[in-house]
């Protein structure tokens, strides 16, 4: 018992050394706003019938899907997609699309 | 590497530099002359210009920026589309609304190649093709869709019975002329679409295609009749929305049969049998059971029931043989996920961001997630969707739907029918430039 209880406390001593020895993935919001692209088109430029995601503000991006998966902003489809992302993927994705150029 | 490849390489590097010098210096700012390409690190096939082949040869020239040499080998002209494909049938859509050719993607430098491969010589890294000599590769993406297996249905199994009785499950020249022997069909007459059992492509797909048919009926030829015989026990996809269609829209027109799937099929007598039953019919559409399509099981990619490909989920690369990717209805789904065209187009980006980082010396994706989005028209009007959200779960090894996530429509509307077809132009869009 002592011995697993000693156990636990090394995992949980050694996680955020874990953590910080990883360098962070760069590209997760590029492979996000991919994924997104079967809706809103190539990095956000929207190909008709959806509004333009690339070179909105960030904080707009990230206010919406937060909404939209907390309920506070109606959807027939937003509020199910965004209740499968975590704060840190929002704002990824958001900072990505921001970053894209008006076109 | 093969020589040959680096030859050519080094003479096209060559030739650009010497072209980048003689331009002046006025126009270097010029958006339509991509830059002179970095040093290239390498060479991707992929085979099938799918919604799947198709978006990783993009995705692989966009996030490479230019690094990678993409093949992309295709052996039809131009780009079908599967989705909204129901349509034509139902008389709203035309298949040159759904046709779409591949130009815009050698705007992206993919090397567009109208062939056939015939064999994967996996150990030579090469492969084999109709026309044209063999091509070494790098890696190798494999994205076939899918083919049928006749040999299940036997009444089917040869190329005339093929031509009476149309599966019309890849949309092309079957799509049109389906939609010919539903015009041709007598008012009164019986319209039979016979499904295999899950997984096949498109989920939805067949109670979509009932609607369609139902919608064409009730306008044109109302004492007719649609029966659906589903080798399923219970509708496989947007269940509660499907019956509400079919009472509200079609009622006396659809008739579901489930727990029937087809044993034979005698074209003669224009019958469909099942264990227990025979169902006659003037519009027999037989959908075979299918698996990956066949250039992957030479290539010895299919792992599972004889049918599909296993892959690893956070890489998309074959669960069979390293170095080679597989992408679409040809996998092995993983928990939960469709054979449909936003998955294959957003495999096909899982494999695109896998192969740039194995390629370029940078790392792996820890925690893909990719969303699937399918809606169905359930009249020429209205649509209705499902979606899901699906997460690389690193202790399962395997994409799973992020609990809490997904789902399908309140109700079937006008709204998600002008969504659905802002999804069709965003996918197309995305997938061929």
């Amino acid at each position: 018992m002592r011995a697993r209880l000693l156990a636990a406390a090394l995992v949980l001593a050694a996680a955020p050394l874990a953590a910080t020895a990883q360098t962070p993935y760069p590209h997760t919001g590029r492979d996000l706003a991919a994924s997104c692209g079967i809706c809103h088109g190539t990095n956000g430029y929207n190909a008709g019938g959806m509004p333009n995601l690339a070179g909105q503000s960030k904080e707009a991006l990230a206010g919406h899907l937060r909404d939209f998966r907390d309920g506070k902003r109606p959807a027939t489809l937003m509020h199910q997609i965004a209740k499968g992302l975590t704060d840190e993927q929002i704002e990824a994705v958001s900072a990505y699309w921001a970053a894209q150029k008006l076109k | 590497m093969s020589n040959d490849y680096t030859r050519r390489d080094f003479i096209r590097a060559v030739g650009a530099g010497a072209a980048a010098a003689a331009t002046p210096a006025i126009l270097s700012g010029c958006a339509s002359e991509p830059a002179a390409p970095a040093k290239p690190v390498g060479r991707v096939i992929v085979i099938g210009a799918g919604y799947g082949g198709a978006t990783c040869a993009k995705y692989l020239r966009m996030w490479s920026e230019r690094r990678i040499e993409v093949f992309l080998i295709e052996r039809n002209a131009q780009f079908v589309s599967c989705p909204l494909s129901n349509l034509v049938l139902g008389g709203s859509r035309t298949i040159e609304s759904l046709t779409i050719g591949y130009e815009k993607l050698r705007e992206y430098g993919v090397q567009v190649i109208r062939d056939e491969v015939t064999e994967v010589l996996v150990e030579r890294k090469r492969v084999r093709l109709k026309r044209i000599e063999d091509l070494p590769y790098d890696r190798l993406v494999v994205a076939p869709g899918i083919d049928f297996m006749y040999d299940l249905v036997p009444g089917l199994n040869n190329p005339e019975a093929q031509k009476v009785v149309l599966h019309a499950w890849k949309a092309g020249p079957e799509t049109v002329e389906l939609r010919k022997q539903l015009e041709s069909m007598r008012d009164g007459g019986v319209y039979i679409l016979a499904m295999p059992k899950a997984p096949y492509r498109c989920p939805p797909g067949p109670y979509e295609r009932v609607c369609q048919v139902a919608h064409y009926f009730k306008q044109v030829k109302p004492k007719s009749k649609v029966i659906l015989l589903d080798g399923n026990e219970d509708i496989v996809s947007k269940k509660g929305l499907f019956m509400a269609a079919w009472n509200d829209l079609y009622k006396g027109i659809i008739e579901y049969r489930p727990n029937q799937e087809a044993k034979d099929v005698d074209v003669k007598a224009m019958t469909v049998k099942t264990e227990f039953d025979s169902f006659k019919g003037d519009v027999l559409n037989v959908v075979p059971p299918h698996g990956a399509g066949l250039i992957a099981r030479q290539a010895k990619l299919v792992t599972t029931n004889n049918r599909w490909c296993a892959v690893n989920w956070q890489t998309c690369e074959s669960a069979a043989v390293p170095g080679i990717y597989v992408l679409g209805d040809a996998t092995l789904s993983a928990a939960a996920m469709p054979k449909s065209a936003s998955m294959g187009n957003n495999h096909a980006k899982i494999a695109a961001s896998a192969i740039v980082a194995t390629m370029t010396g940078g790392p792996l994706n820890p925690a893909p997630t990719i969303n699937n989005t399918c809606y169905s028209y359930v009249s020429d009007r209205e649509a209705i969707h499902v979606d899901s959200v699906h997460r690389w779960m690193p202790d399962k090894k395997t994409l799973e739907p992020v609990p809490g996530s997904g789902g399908v429509s309140a109700q079937r509307s006008e709204l998600e029918k002008q969504y659905a077809d802002a999804w069709a132009r965003n996918i197309w869009s995305d997938s061929l430039g």
